[in-house]
């Protein structure tokens, strides 16, 4: 037929139609169709080593962007290597979209070379997903999984389309047009409820509010601010809100939970009103939610009408979206209070303000003891000025990443929060950098973490993208043998690796990279300099860290948050 | 009390769509919801078809904005007891020697139980009604020895808004 063309084609054509300019992938059989139109499209292609690689890396561009990150892989193994991305992603609700290929559609179910049921696999992982087996659908469907992946509750869809769909041609008419009709989420949270909620925030006395990642993916910074500054409200910002609120704020109280700030999570504690707005009340704030914020009445503002009610009783529940239902907040408070000055709640504030001078976070770098990853996060956010965005594996470093960085402003720091996905950084870095190419970006990564993906340094040296790594090598997976070192009776059960090997600076430099290492405490700082001054490659900086470190404060697994170790000396 | 009043009895309209069962189903396991009978069938709508979905537990606020939340979804509606008209088929395959077969065959007489096969030593008869009735046929049968039974997963409707029975209580 003439005006036809291939469905490689329409995909490809559909992907610009979304704006998409840069995508992470590999290629494998059933998807060479695509990657033959990919060929001559003006869509950058970043070539990863692993498919893993290329769903992290989308997912750290979404995070850094706000855009939807796009990820391609073929049939069979290409799509079980985006388990995990597409895991991370959901449970930390980032919006990607997986393009995967099926073998055709005629085969499916007959055990053909490189199938699997992807869809079937992506069921749990994923906000949606479809198998596309006809070339005129393609296009509908890749419109479809960019309007779920980005709208409501972000989250990544996985869009699997069978090798005859991509051969076989059909006409593209570019049409936007949606037919989803049991999807319509909400936006505008119900007027009622927000007065209700105001109503229970002038009579509270001791309120915080605490911020989720809901507020982020909302780009609801400058209103959630507004907000605590105008109802004068203390606030928390979750491990995935850090930075949506200055850390410098007079109103700022970092991060609660199991390894956050005394007075975050001590005021969560001992509030009679929690502002819940895009947080999910996570195991990880929460504590045992049996004891958790005990006279506490909460507000919980949330897209996603099934985290209302989930975990924690909700006394006004409220469905929409966080920046939307903030204007909402904003307006009704505005009015009530009617030109007067918000509560002063002095009391609250003045035992707020005991608890951050008594029990502030602390470290001690000795000057001939082993490097200390706190001094180490410490130096680099002195000679960035603060002014990057910042990238974590998880673990220990991630934990000591995210108290002593200083965050400013949202989207600078991107981790792996819900799914704790060790390997996550590397790629996430590189996502980020490639999507933001003017900022400095600096992945924050364990050896163990380290480990599992370093084999994306090669995409970012041959593609181009300056990140900027730094290695915390404790020759160990610290979190875990902290666990053992307080809670096993220090059996180090398989969590010992090597500070030697491997060479993590010979590896970057056999993979592009500028390898660079620091042994000791004064060559912390130079090594830094000599970090930060490499623009036209990706750098790795080792840092040989003190292996017994621990995190603190910390509150117990399934734990009360009344119970908070400041340090091993709390240990009973 | 019989133990389907225990349960919850909702009422799913999905789109027709290839592997919406699979979806629902993948997402009762995944969060740990228990299904006691699921069905599913063709409505007046080609282009819908509907669930009736039986649970246990208390978490029915979790499992309904759960459903909501699967893409295919239209629309999920729990039915208050005595507001839905519920039916179950039951297959029930009873052993009965000569000697007891006509005392078999009148007890079934009362549960309009309809003999569907008859054997040398068995009888099945097949039953459909409410949910209750068919655990009272099963519960009474059990006297003479059961070889084999299949039962349906219940299917519901909602009464009609003016319905003339609405109110009225369950029978059996």
């Amino acid at each position: 037929m003439p005006n036809e063309i291939s469905g490689a084609e329409i995909l490809l054509k559909s992907l610009e139609l979304e704006g998409v300019d840069l995508v992470f992938g590999i290629p494998g059989g059933a998807i060479l169709q695509a990657y033959d139109s990919l060929y001559d499209s003006p869509i950058r292609h970043v070539l990863v080593r692993h498919e893993q690689g290329g769903g992290h890396m989308a997912s750290g561009y979404a995070h850094a962007t706000g855009r939807v990150g796009v990820t391609i892989a073929t049939s069979g193994p290409g799509a079980t290597n985006l388990v995990t991305p597409l895991a991370d992603a959901y449970m930390d609700s980032i919006p990607v979209v997986a393009i995967t290929a099926q073998v055709p559609s005629t085969s499916i179910g007959l055990d053909a070379f490189q199938e699997t049921h992807t869809w079937g696999i992506a069921m749990p992982v994923t906000k949606h997903n479809e198998l596309v087996t006809e070339t005129s659908e393609i296009a509908g469907a890749v419109h479809e999984a960019f309007h779920l992946a980005k709208t409501g509750r972000p989250g990544p869809v996985l869009v699997d389309i069978t090798k005859d769909a991509l051969v076989g041609t059909a006409s593209f008419t570019g049409s936007k047009k949606i037919d989803l009709p049991g999807y319509k989420p909400s936006v505008k949270g119900h007027s009622r409820q927000v007065k209700a909620a105001i109503d229970l925030i002038m009579e509270s006395e001791r309120p915080v509010l605490y911020a989720g990642g809901g507020t982020i993916r909302a780009e609801a910074s400058r209103e959630l601010t507004q907000f605590a500054e105008l109802l004068r409200l203390p606030t928390v910002t979750t491990l995935m809100a850090r930075g949506v609120i200055p850390d410098s704020h007079d109103l700022a109280l970092g991060m609660p939970g199991m390894h956050g700030c005394y007075t975050a999570s001590t005021a969560m504690q001992k509030s009679d009103l929690l502002i819940n707005i895009g947080a999910r009340f996570d195991d990880r704030v929460t504590g045992n939610p049996e004891f958790f914020a005990p006279h506490a009445r909460v507000i919980h503002v949330d897209v996603d009408p099934a985290e209302i009610g989930k975990i924690r009783f909700v006394d006004v529940p409220i469905v929409g979206d966080a920046k939307a239902v903030l204007t909402q907040l904003i307006e009704i408070a505005t009015k009530r209070l009617d030109g007067h000055e918000a509560p002063a709640r002095s009391a609250w504030f003045d035992t707020i303000r005991s608890w951050q001078r008594d029990f502030p976070l602390t470290f001690n770098q000795e000057e001939d003891g082993p490097i200390q990853q706190q001094y180490v996060i410490e130096q680099l956010h002195k000679a960035t000025g603060g002014d990057a965005i910042v990238v974590a594996g998880v673990g220990q470093h991630q934990m000591w990443t995210s108290q002593f960085w200083g965050f400013e402003r949202p989207n600078t720091w991107i981790n792996s929060g819900g799914l704790g996905t060790m390997g996550y950084a590397v790629p996430a870095s590189i996502g980020a950098q490639a999507g933001m190419p003017n900022e400095t970006v600096i992945c924050i990564d364990g050896d163990g973490c380290f480990q599992m993906t370093f084999q994306e340094l090669i995409t970012a040296a041959t593609e181009n993208i300056p990140v900027k790594i730094v290695v915390m090598n404790n020759a160990s997976l610290g979190m875990v043998r902290q666990w053992q070192k307080l809670f096993f009776n220090e059996r180090f059960s398989a969590t010992d690796l090597s500070y030697e090997n491997p060479d993590i600076v010979m590896l970057a430099e056999a993979m592009g990279c500028v390898g660079l290492r620091a042994e000791t405490p004064d060559e912390v700082i130079p090594t830094i300099e000599k970090g930060l001054a490499v623009t036209d490659r990706p750098v790795v900086m080792e840092f040989r860290c003190d292996r017994d470190a621990m995190v603190f404060p910390m509150i117990k697994a399934g734990g009360s948050n009344d119970f908070i170790l400041m340090g091993p000396e709390d240990i009973t | 009390m019989s133990e389907h009043q225990m349960h919850h009895v909702i009422s799913v309209t999905v789109e027709n769509k290839p592997g919406v069962l699979a979806r629902v189903a993948s997402m009762f396991a995944r969060r740990d919801f228990n299904i006691h009978s699921l069905t599913v069938g063709p409505t007046e709508d080609p282009s819908r078809s509907r669930m009736t979905v039986v649970v246990d537990g208390p978490e029915m606020e979790q499992i309904v904005k759960q459903l909501y939340k699967l893409v295919h979804t239209l629309k999920v509606s729990e039915h208050k007891p005595g507001e839905a008209v519920e039916r179950e088929i039951m297959l029930l395959r009873v052993n009965a020697d000569p000697k007891r077969r006509s005392e078999i065959l009148e007890a079934a007489n009362v549960f309009e139980a309809k003999a569907v096969d008859v054997g040398a030593t068995t009888v099945t008869f097949e039953v459909v009604g409410e949910p209750g009735r068919l655990a009272d046929f099963h519960e009474m049968m059990k006297t003479y020895g059961i070889a084999s039974l299949v039962k349906s997963g219940r299917i519901a409707l909602a009464k009609d808004s003016k319905s003339m029975t609405k109110k009225q209580k369950r029978t059996a």
